[in-house]
């Protein structure tokens, strides 16, 4: 396991390098495999004093599952927004939310940023590394509790338990 | 039923990039610009790829690639030239 | 026959709702009252809809006879990557262009 670390420091970051390589090479013959796999090696090593700690990835089930659920909530909810952005505007409720982390990584906390800006009725602001907040951008939110409750349960609890942290 | 849905997209898409001109012109600040031709630059890669549909030609998704990455720097520079006033450190 | 049918009907049905989800994001980025409302448009709406006009494409070309080509997924890839971090620089930009509207939390200015 420590042979395989020491190889692939970031085995996601590996993989993506592998299959956008594959995906721009547009095949998926021997050589292209094997030169995206040099690539994947290789671009990471270079790259990492410019990464954060890379946190590891403990449990690749909860990630898939973590994966599919975001994708279904962008489908899905996005049919939400778009009704509220064609109908009437002054129902709407936009305000900032103020959620509290859990999370001490800063590399997680991004990532959760990510997912909070793609899942659709919400775009994270900014990340207060002192107070350990994300601040929040809600489209249209009636109950800003529920909605930190509903970040914190969807999101933030499943990526804790994918880096073990 | 592609010849319908085809024209039916350009014409979506066509309307969409109006509507971010619109926006573009209007500002009324900076983000609001950068956003605007942010969201230019990906609505002309779903142009890109429905003439690559129309024309059957795969060589358009290059094409789609390099405006989506260009895009993208595009709009990192902006932002960091808004926040510092220079785009490298 | 009844092939080629059904892929073109899939292919219509992903362009037709990519485009209406394109148009939704510029809609929204038209119409909406503030920057921080405008951006949510763009980068949630307009990257699924393009993301669903590249996946149509994808699916009309190799079934033309062209195999499956990567390149799409490899653009769907980079938008759905791309989109948070421009939407993070730009709200950054905003926050500290605009400051915090009306509705923020009182004490995150």
């Amino acid at each position: 396991m420590t042979l395989f670390y020491r190889l692939l420091p970031q085995p996601i970051l590996s993989l993506v390098i592998l299959a956008l390589w594959l995906g721009l090479a547009g095949s998926v013959s021997v050589g292209q495999v094997l030169l995206g796999t040099v690539l994947g090696i290789v671009l990471p090593r270079l790259t990492r004093s410019f990464w954060p700690d890379p946190p590891r990835l403990a449990r690749p089930g909860t990630a898939a599952r973590l994966v599919l659920t975001v994708f279904f909530d962008i489908v899905v909810a996005n049919g939400q927004v778009a009704k509220r952005v064609l109908g009437p505007l002054d129902r709407l409720h936009p305000r900032f939310v103020e959620v509290p982390l859990d999370l001490e990584d800063d590399f997680i906390a991004t990532i959760l940023g990510g997912i909070v800006t793609m899942t659709p009725g919400t775009v994270s602001v900014d990340i207060d590394r002192e107070r350990r907040l994300l601040l929040v951008h809600a489209l249209d939110v009636e109950d800003p509790e529920a909605l930190i409750r509903t970040i914190k349960a969807r999101y933030e609890a499943p990526l804790k338990e994918v880096f073990q942290c | 039923m592609l010849s319908i849905a085809i024209p039916a997209a350009l014409f979506m898409i066509a309307a969409a990039m109006a509507l971010n001109l619109w926006r573009l012109v209007r500002g009324p600040d900076l983000p609001d610009r950068i956003l605007a031709l942010d969201t230019l630059a990906i609505n002309t890669i779903a142009l890109v790829m429905l003439f690559g549909i129309i024309l059957a030609n795969a060589v358009y998704f290059d094409v789609a690639l390099l405006i989506a990455m260009t895009g993208f720097v595009g709009t990192a520079a902006l932002c960091k030239f808004a926040l510092i006033g220079d785009i490298i450190e | 026959m009844s092939g080629e049918m059904i892929s073109e009907a899939v292919t219509s049905l992903f362009v037709l709702v990519g485009g209406a989800f394109a148009l939704l994001g510029s809609i929204g980025l038209a119409r909406l009252p503030d920057f921080f409302t405008r951006l949510h448009g763009p980068t949630k709406a307009t990257t699924l809809g393009v993301g669903s006009l590249v996946i149509g494409s994808m699916v009309h070309l190799s079934t033309q006879g062209n195999g499956l080509s990567l390149r799409e997924l490899a653009i769907t890839l980079f938008l759905f990557i791309t989109a948070p971090v421009s939407a993070h620089l730009l709200s950054k930009v905003a926050l500290r262009k605009l400051g915090l509207k009306k509705g923020g939390p009182p004490d995150a200015a």
